[in-house]
């Protein structure tokens, strides 16, 4: 954690610090603090605990209790209050304790956070960042464990952002805290401590709708987000061993999708693989083949496979190995579109 | 615990003065207010209700019946306050200075109907209780400026059995918000009756669950209405956090345009208890007995109303044709490329059927 400094392309000195995914969150959310007096933090457990991944770790005492706030057990309370704060000129953000609890805040999501820009000709709006870890892997007990990003992605009026490394999440949750729409920001928990990276300090931000490569090759493109990444890279890994060459994406943001960082590798390599961890139907994987069917339909050498997670509920964690993607099922996908 | 929260009255059904605590606060000028807002609101009630049977106006939500409870408790907020409603909520709305057209063009089906200038109105709550949170949250942002505005949410008896009165009452005393729970015991939820709704026997003894002052008052009675939300806005602007009134009040008509009351009750009998219940004929009976009465005044405010409504009706009915672009203009502040894609092809194939 002791402040290093390098320079980046652009001859400008950025300082940076080595920090897991969740210190990074922690990073962004007290620079936001410290810089905007309009932001706020709401949640259950977040202040005197510093919330249960610590993500908020010492904000509280940093910034006192009016500006991060130890609310009730309510999540349709603590979003639903965060709408009146965000009309009446607060920036909230909220954290979930996990996305597999959001389902009571659910109406005040579908009915008001989204809709009071439009439902008012944008007099009023919601700027509020709904922040929450997701996904399985950690042997967390049941419902912890839930992706549900397409119950969100389908819903107009929200961005969503999913981050898998932490200097994206945080450049990433300080473009969503400083977007004027909400945003809800899904946090790996399996990646929360799983590596450091470098992470630049103070004020930085990536653009939401934005992908990245995280590995190049001509012949397979792999495209997947937040707690995959890492999975789809092993399998890329694997495919290189024998030969066989991954572009892998991923892809940041699951609303608005980067369309174009899509089509610059399909219609190189022809071949697709998508992973999401959520279920296959109505996943947002088919979004991903909706637009590679509008946009590089004639470039395409082979039907696009899926590894997702499967259509049952997410499983107590004796079964979750199975029931989430493996670097071996995408192997094979990879493996098959490859030999089509 | 019926007897713990007696209805408090300060005007009887005849028109009698109850409570003479008041009587000094009591001028000509509020005494006429009260009776030009709640003419003017019944008479907007009346003249939608008529639009829309023929044809001229969407599904309307019918308030008569609630028009004390509405204005006494919209009248006694100040300009800068934020207010909450529901969808039976507009003869506040008007009161508190919502633009007349606007609320006609709300019922036509048109967004502009929600966007009313220099007032804080939320658009109404159609999900139910929902807005409690949202006051609660609106109140709190006030309390952090430091300021003294308050919030008020609007609710119907219906909208105490929905988790979000739960989440917002609860936040509010936690938080001690300044924030006035109003509700207004109708006596139904569309079709169901409030002994279908609750076991309690109040919905204003609820507040003991939050340890907030709870008050029951007769919702046809606009010197309760008013006085008692007055007291509840003035703890809340001097930091005594939230209160919940109960107004008991009833509607005289049907849930709304399209629904059928005959179905679930007796609209005769309803219509039997109009002479005893009927809000604006209680505070007839007040005025023509405290001589406050002015016949030569009620023609003009009369003539003046329905001056005022039809030239509402016209405004409405000569607003602009909707237009198409709004459809995706205000979902997020940049058009992200999904809805700008959506946008630039339907507006290519409205274009082209125009040619």
């Amino acid at each position: 954690m002791n402040p290093v400094t390098e320079k980046s392309a652009g001859e400008t000195t950025k300082t940076t610090r080595s920090l897991t995914l969740v210190q990074a969150v922690t990073d962004a959310l007290g620079t936001m603090l410290a810089e905007d007096d309009r932001v706020m933090l709401l949640g259950e457990d977040i202040g005197k605990n510093g919330g249960v991944f610590r993500a908020t770790e010492g904000l509280q005492e940093k910034f006192g209790e009016n500006r991060v706030i130890d609310t009730p057990l309510s999540e349709a309370g603590i979003v639903g209050a965060s709408v009146g704060l965000a009309v009446n000129g607060m920036i909230p953000i909220v954290e979930i304790q996990f996305l597999g609890f959001i389902y009571p805040a659910y109406e005040q999501i579908a009915t008001h956070v989204t809709r009071v820009r439009m439902r008012t000709m944008s007099k009023y709006t919601v700027p509020m960042v709904i922040r929450a870890p997701y996904g399985a892997g950690v042997r967390a007990p049941e419902i912890h464990s839930d992706s549900p990003e397409s119950l969100f992605t389908h819903m107009p009026g929200i961005k969503v952002v999913c981050p898998s490394s932490p200097a994206d999440a945080k450049g990433l949750l300080m473009a969503a805290i400083k977007d004027p729409d909400p945003v809800l920001f899904m946090e790996p928990m399996r990646l929360y401590r799983a590596f450091r990276e470098d992470v630049p300090e103070g004020m930085y931000e990536i653009e939401i709708g934005k992908g990245k490569k995280v590995a190049e090759g001509d012949d397979v493109t792999v495209i997947t987000w937040g707690a995959m990444v890492p999975v789809a890279k092993k399998a890329a890994d694997k495919a290189k061993a024998r030969g066989i060459q991954c572009d892998v994406i991923d892809m940041r943001t699951l609303f608005p999708l980067d369309k174009d960082i899509i089509a610059e590798s399909v219609q190189k390599t022809g071949r697709v693989v998508v992973v999401h961890e959520a279920h296959e139907t109505t996943g947002v994987g088919n979004d991903i083949l909706s637009i590679i069917n509008k946009n590089s339909f004639l470039y395409m050498k082979a039907p696009i496979e899926k590894v997702t997670g499967f259509d049952v509920p997410v499983p107590f964690f004796a079964l979750e190995d199975d029931y989430l993607p493996t670097t071996k099922r995408i192997d094979e996908a990879i493996e098959k579109v490859y030999t089509f | 615990m019926e007897e713990l929260y007696p209805i408090t009255q300060y005007v009887n059904e005849e028109g009698k003065f109850l409570d003479d605590s008041i009587k000094g606060d009591i001028s000509t000028e509020l005494v006429h207010t009260f009776y030009y807002n709640m003419l003017r609101i019944r008479t907007f009630d009346r003249k939608a209700k008529s639009l829309q049977r023929q044809g001229r106006l969407g599904t309307y939500a019918l308030f008569e019946g609630q028009e004390a409870a509405q204005v006494g408790s919209a009248l006694s907020l100040e300009i800068d306050d934020w207010v909450f409603p529901t969808y039976r909520d507009h003869g506040a709305l008007l009161t508190f200075g919502a633009n007349m057209p606007n609320v006609l063009l709300y019922w036509n089906g048109r967004t502009e109907g929600n966007v009313h200038p220099g007032r804080n109105i939320f658009p109404p709550a159609v999900p139910i209780a929902t807005q409690l949170p949202h006051a609660a949250g609106a109140a709190w942002a006030d309390k952090r400026k430091g300021n003294k505005h308050v919030s008020i949410a609007y609710f119907g008896d219906g909208a105490t059995s929905e988790g979000d009165f739960h989440e917002g009452m609860n936040f509010a005393s936690v938080f001690k918000l300044p924030v006035v729970f109003f509700n207004q015991n109708n006596g139904y939820a569309i079709s169901t009756s409030i002994e279908k709704q609750m076991n309690s026997k109040t919905i204003a003894q609820k507040s003991v669950a939050y340890g907030m002052p709870g008050i029951r008052i007769d919702g046809n009675d606009i010197f309760a209405v008013y006085f008692e939300t007055k007291k509840a806005f003035e703890r809340a602007r001097n930091g005594g956090g939230p209160t919940l009134i109960e107004a008991v009040t009833q509607r005289f008509g049907a849930h709304t345009t399209a629904d059928d009351p005959t179905k679930y009750r007796d609209q005769n009998e309803v219509e039997s208890t109009r002479d005893q219940l009927d809000p604006l004929l209680r505070l007839e009976r007040f005025m023509k007995e405290q001589k406050y009465w002015d016949e030569k005044w009620v023609q003009e405010i009369t003539t003046q109303i329905h001056e005022e409504i039809e030239n509402a009706v016209v405004d409405m009915e000569n607003f602009p044709k909707a237009n198409v672009e709004d459809l995706f203009d205000h979902v997020f502040e940049e058009m992200p490329w999904p809805l700008r894609e959506q946008k630039e092809q339907y507006l290519q194939s409205v274009r082209s059927e125009q040619v």
